[in-house]
C-alpha cells in the first residue's frame, strides 16, 4: 500500500502543455501497473499568465481510498519528486499574490529528488536553490527549458525525457517498462520512446547535503480578514514616489510590498548607462513601473520589481543600451546603477561579459517571426 | 401608498401648501420626477418596453430645461449598465433601467455592479422573458439577480414608485450599504397607468436625501485608488463576506430611511411589507406588485362572507423581510402565495416567492401551511374571482381538506 506524489513546477502559458504531458504520463504508466491516480493543476496559481510559476501534480496510489487521502486536500502535503521545467525558478517562486516567495524545494520530502532540465552545472544550481535541513537528491536533464505551452508547442521531447529520467530516479513510482509503454500508447512514436530511454540512461543524480545551498531570504505575509480590509473592492494606490535613502534627488515609484513577482522573470535587462540618452521610453512603457529614477536622471531597472518582459529592450532606441540576458547569468538582484556609479570600468566589463555571452532566451521572443526562424534554423 | 395629508387635488393649491404639486402621471413618469428631484447626474437609456417610458419622460424634462443631467443613449443594455457603473465610481448619482431580456442582456454588468458595491439605482419594468415574444409582466427578469447583491423592491402604485426611488437612493448610497438597488414596476399596470401623484418639492427631498459621497472610495486623480483588481481564492471570500454584511446592514438602513421619509413627507408606511386586514386574519395572501388590486378587492369580498382573510404585500424582496413575515404570519394557519413568476424544477415546482417564504417560515414556532399559486404570467389578468378561488383553497388546506401544500397550483391557465 502506497501513495506517491510528483510536483511539476513550470512557467505559466509557456510550459503548460509540457507539465500536463508529464503528469499524464505518470498517471498512465501507473495505471498500466494497476494503480490509480490523478493528474491536476493548481488552477489558482494563474497558469494562464505569461511566465508565472505554476504547479501541476501527479498522484498515484494502490487504492482509491489512499488516493482520496491526498486528493481531499488542495494539493499534496509533500512531493516524492519535484520536477522543475525551467531552471531559472531554482531561485524561488512566487506563484500568486498570497504565497510570498517560496523555495523551489519547499514541498520536497527529505530524501526526495529535485529533477531539473538545465544546461547549468549541479554546483551552480545548488547555489541558486534554497538550503534545507534534510539532505535530498538533485538530478539534471541536460537540456534548455522547453517551450511547450498553451499557444506554441515545440515538440523537443522534453516531456518524454523527463518521464524517462523519472523512471531512473523513482522506479518505485514508474518503471521504465511502464513509462515507455505509456509513451508508446500516447504518441505511437518510436522516437519519443527512444528519447525517454536515452534520458533514463544518461540521468545522473548528485546528493545535496543538509544546509547546502542559498540563504537568500524568502518572504511571506499575513492576509487581512474581511473586517480589516477596505470596503467595496477599492484599494488605495501605491505612492507615486518614495525616496531612496542615500540617493538624494532620485526616487522609486511606490510598489506592492506583498506581491513582487520577480520570480516570473526568465531574463532581465542589463543597461549601458554610458550610452543611455535618458529618453525615458523604458521608464514610460514598463508595465510594472520597475524603473527607479536615479539622482543623475538615469532609469535603473529594479530587479525586485522587474518581470522580465523585455519591452524596455524593444523600445530603447540606442543599440545594446538595454539588453535582455537570461536570468541564469545572475546570482543576485543587485542594483546595476550602483555598480556603474562605483566603478564604471568594471561595470563596463561586467556588462560586456553578460551581453557577449548571452544565453538563448528560454521563453518569449524578441521579434515577430522569431519562432519560425528558430524552427527553420533547427531543421537546417 | 396613502397620499400625504397636506396634498390636495389641485396642482396650484398643492404648491402653495407644501411646495409640492399633484399631477396625473404614470408610474414611469413618477420615477422620472424622482430622478429630477434626486438631482441624478448620469442617466443611460436603451429602448425596450415597458420600462423605456421612464426615459421618454426623462428626455422630455431635459429638453424642456427642467432637469440637467448627462443623458446617454447606449448601444445596448450591457453598455447602458456599464456606463452608470463606471459613472458611479467617480461620484455621479446614476439612474438606468431595463425590462425582460434587456435586463438579462446586461447581466454581466449587473453582476459586477453588485460585486463592486456600486449604488446604481435602476428601474425594472417587469416583462416576460421572451422567446416566445411577450411583453406582458412577469417577475422573473428582476428576480434573476436576487442572489448577487442587488437590493430589490416591488412597488404597487405610481406614488410608491416615486417614493421608493427616493428611498432607494438614500439606502443604496449609504456608506454602510453601498449596494445597487432595483425598483420593479409591473409592465403596463404600473408603468403606463396614470393616477394622481403627489410630487414633492425639491427642498423637502433635499432634507431627506443627502448628496452621494464616496469619500475614500472616490475614483479621482486626487484620490488614487484602484477598483476591481484580479483576485482569486486568496481574497474573494472576504469580499463576498463584506457584501453579505452590507446586505444585512441594509435592513436597518431601510428602516431608518422609512422613519425619516414618513416624518418628512407625512406618510405612515411600514418599511418592508404592507399589511392589509391582517389583524384578525386566519389565512393570508402574500404577493408583490400590482397584484394588490384584485387581492385587496377579493379580501374585502371574502370578509363580507365572514372569512377572516388578510393580505401581505412584500415591498422589499432583497433584503428579504424574514423576521417581519414570520411575525406577521405567526397567527395564520395557511398562506396562499401568489407568484407572478415561475420556478421551473424548484422545490414543489413553486414560484420564487413561495419558496423564499417557505424557507423564511421553516424556523417559525407556528408554521402555517404555504400553498403556492402561479398566476398572471405574461401579464394575464388575475381576477377577483381567482383570488376568491385561491382563498377557498387555502381555507380548505387550513381545515385539512384535499388542497395540498406540497403542490403548486396554476391559476387562470386553460386546460
Amino acid at each position: 500500500m502506497s501513495t506517491h506524489s510528483v510536483e511539476v513546477v513550470y512557467r505559466g502559458v509557456f510550459q503548460g502543455t509540457l507539465a500536463k504531458n508529464i503528469c499524464r504520463g505518470i498517471v498512465l504508466a501507473a495505471s498500466i501497473d494497476g494503480k490509480i491516480g490523478m493528474a491536476f493543476g493548481r488552477y489558482s496559481d494563474s497558469p494562464e499568465r505569461n511566465g508565472i510559476p505554476a504547479k501541476q501534480f501527479a498522484v498515484v496510489s494502490d487504492t482509491e481510498e489512499e488516493l482520496q487521502e491526498v486528493l481531499a486536500a488542495y494539493q499534496p502535503d509533500a512531493a516524492d519528486v519535484t520536477i522543475v521545467a525551467d531552471d531559472t525558478m531554482c531561485k524561488g517562486i512566487e506563484s500568486w499574490a498570497w504565497y510570498g516567495l517560496q523555495p523551489i524545494n519547499s514541498m520536497l520530502k527529505g530524501g526526495g529528488t529535485l529533477l531539473i532540465t538545465s544546461t547549468q552545472s549541479s554546483n551552480k544550481l545548488i547555489n541558486d536553490i534554497h538550503r534545507r535541513d534534510e539532505p535530498y537528491d538533485l538530478a539534471i536533464i541536460k537540456s534548455p527549458a522547453s517551450l511547450a505551452g498553451k499557444f506554441v508547442y515545440k515538440d523537443d521531447h522534453t516531456d518524454v525525457k523527463i518521464l524517462g529520467a523519472l523512471a531512473k530516479i523513482a522506479p518505485h513510482i514508474v518503471s521504465l517498462d511502464t513509462i515507455t509503454q505509456a509513451i508508446q500508447d500516447q504518441w505511437k512514436d518510436d522516437k519519443k520512446v527512444a528519447a525517454a530511454k536515452k534520458a533514463h540512461d544518461r540521468t545522473d543524480t548528485v546528493s545535496v547535503s543538509a544546509g547546502q545551498g542559498s540563504d537568500r531570504p524568502t518572504f511571506d505575509f499575513e492576509l487581512p480578514g474581511w473586517t480589516k480590509m477596505g470596503e467595496c473592492v477599492s484599494i488605495p494606490a501605491q505612492s507615486v514616489r518614495q525616496d531612496i535613502p542615500g540617493r538624494e534627488g532620485g526616487y522609486t515609484p511606490g510598489r506592492s510590498e506583498t506581491f513582487r513577482k520577480f520570480s516570473t522573470r526568465t531574463m532581465r535587462p542589463v543597461i549601458n548607462f554610458d550610452t543611455c540618452t535618458k529618453c525615458t521610453l523604458c521608464w514610460l512603457t514598463c508595465p510594472d513601473g520597475s524603473f527607479d529614477i536615479t539622482p543623475d536622471g538615469f532609469y535603473d531597472a529594479n530587479m525586485e520589481a522587474c518581470c522580465g518582459c523585455g519591452i524596455c529592450e524593444d523600445v530603447c532606441p540606442v543599440k545594446e543600451c538595454v539588453t535582455m540576458v537570461n536570468e541564469e547569468a545572475f546570482d543576485d538582484n543587485a542594483c546595476q546603477w550602483e555598480m556603474w556609479t562605483k566603478d564604471k570600468e568594471s561595470y563596463s566589463a561586467w556588462l560586456l561579459g553578460k551581453i557577449s555571452n548571452r544565453p538563448a532566451r528560454s521563453h518569449g521572443f524578441h521579434h515577430l517571426g522569431q519562432y519560425a526562424e528558430e524552427i527553420a534554423n533547427e531543421s537546417a | 401608498m396613502n397620499p400625504p395629508k397636506a396634498a390636495t387635488a389641485n396642482k396650484s393649491d398643492a404648491g402653495a401648501a407644501d411646495g409640492g404639486v399633484r399631477e396625473l402621471i404614470s408610474g414611469s413618469e413618477a420615477i422620472s420626477h424622482a430622478c429630477r428631484l434626486a438631482d441624478v447626474d448620469v442617466i443611460t437609456a436603451y429602448p425596450i418596453r415597458p420600462y423605456d417610458t421612464v426615459m421618454q419622460y426623462v428626455s422630455k424634462m431635459i429638453a424642456d430645461g427642467e432637469f440637467d443631467c448627462e443623458y446617454i443613449i447606449a448601444e445596448g443594455e450591457h453598455s447602458q449598465f456599464e456606463i452608470v457603473k463606471h459613472a458611479s465610481t467617480v461620484g455621479a448619482r446614476v439612474f438606468t433601467g431595463s425590462s425582460g431580456v434587456g435586463w438579462l442582456y446586461a447581466f454581466e454588468a449587473l453582476a459586477v455592479t453588485a460585486g463592486l458595491r456600486l449604488p446604481v439605482v435602476a428601474m425594472v419594468g417587469n416583462r416576460a422573458l421572451d422567446d416566445p415574444g411577450a411583453f406582458g409582466t412577469e417577475h422573473n427578469d428582476a428576480l434573476a439577480v436576487r442572489d448577487l447583491g442587488w437590493m430589490l423592491s416591488w412597488v404597487a402604485t405610481a406614488q410608491e414608485a416615486l417614493d421608493t426611488t427616493l428611498i432607494s437612493y438614500r439606502v443604496a448610497e449609504d456608506s454602510r450599504v453601498s449596494l445597487p438597488c432595483a425598483i420593479s414596476c409591473d409592465g403596463a399596470f404600473l408603468t403606463h397607468s396614470q393616477v394622481m401623484v403627489d410630487i414633492p418639492d425639491k427642498a423637502t427631498v433635499d432634507s431627506f436625501l443627502p448628496p452621494y459621497e464616496r469619500g475614500k472610495k472616490l475614483l479621482h486623480p486626487d484620490n488614487p485608488i484602484t477598483i476591481a483588481p484580479q483576485v482569486n481564492e486568496d481574497w474573494l471570500m472576504e469580499i463576498r463576506m463584506q457584501s453579505d454584511q452590507a446586505m444585512r446592514r441594509a435592513k436597518g438602513v431601510i428602516v431608518e430611511a422609512y422613519e425619516d421619509f414618513n416624518k418628512k413627507f407625512g406618510r405612515n408606511e411600514e418599511p418592508f411589507i404592507e399589511r392589509y386586514m391582517m389583524d384578525d386574519a386566519e389565512i393570508a395572501f402574500v404577493g408583490m406588485g400590482t397584484l394588490e388590486m384584485p387581492v385587496k378587492v377579493g379580501v374585502r369580498k371574502l370578509r363580507q362572507q365572514g372569512k377572516k382573510v388578510g393580505f401581505i404585500r412584500i415591498r422589499w424582496f432583497r433584503p428579504f423581510p424574514t423576521e417581519e413575515l414570520r411575525e406577521a404570519l405567526s397567527g395564520v394557519s395557511a398562506v396562499g402565495v401568489i407568484d407572478r413568476d415561475y420556478g421551473l424544477g424548484s422545490p414543489y415546482n413553486s414560484g420564487v416567492l413561495a419558496n423564499e417564504l417557505r424557507s423564511a417560515l421553516y424556523a417559525a414556532d407556528n408554521r402555517p401551511k404555504v400553498i403556492s399559486y402561479i398566476a398572471g404570467l405574461g401579464g394575464r389578468e388575475v381576477s377577483t374571482e381567482d383570488v376568491i378561488h385561491i382563498a377557498d383553497m387555502a381555507l380548505d388546506a387550513a381545515a385539512g381538506g384535499k388542497t395540498d401544500d406540497q403542490e403548486t397550483y396554476w391559476i387562470g391557465v386553460r386546460e
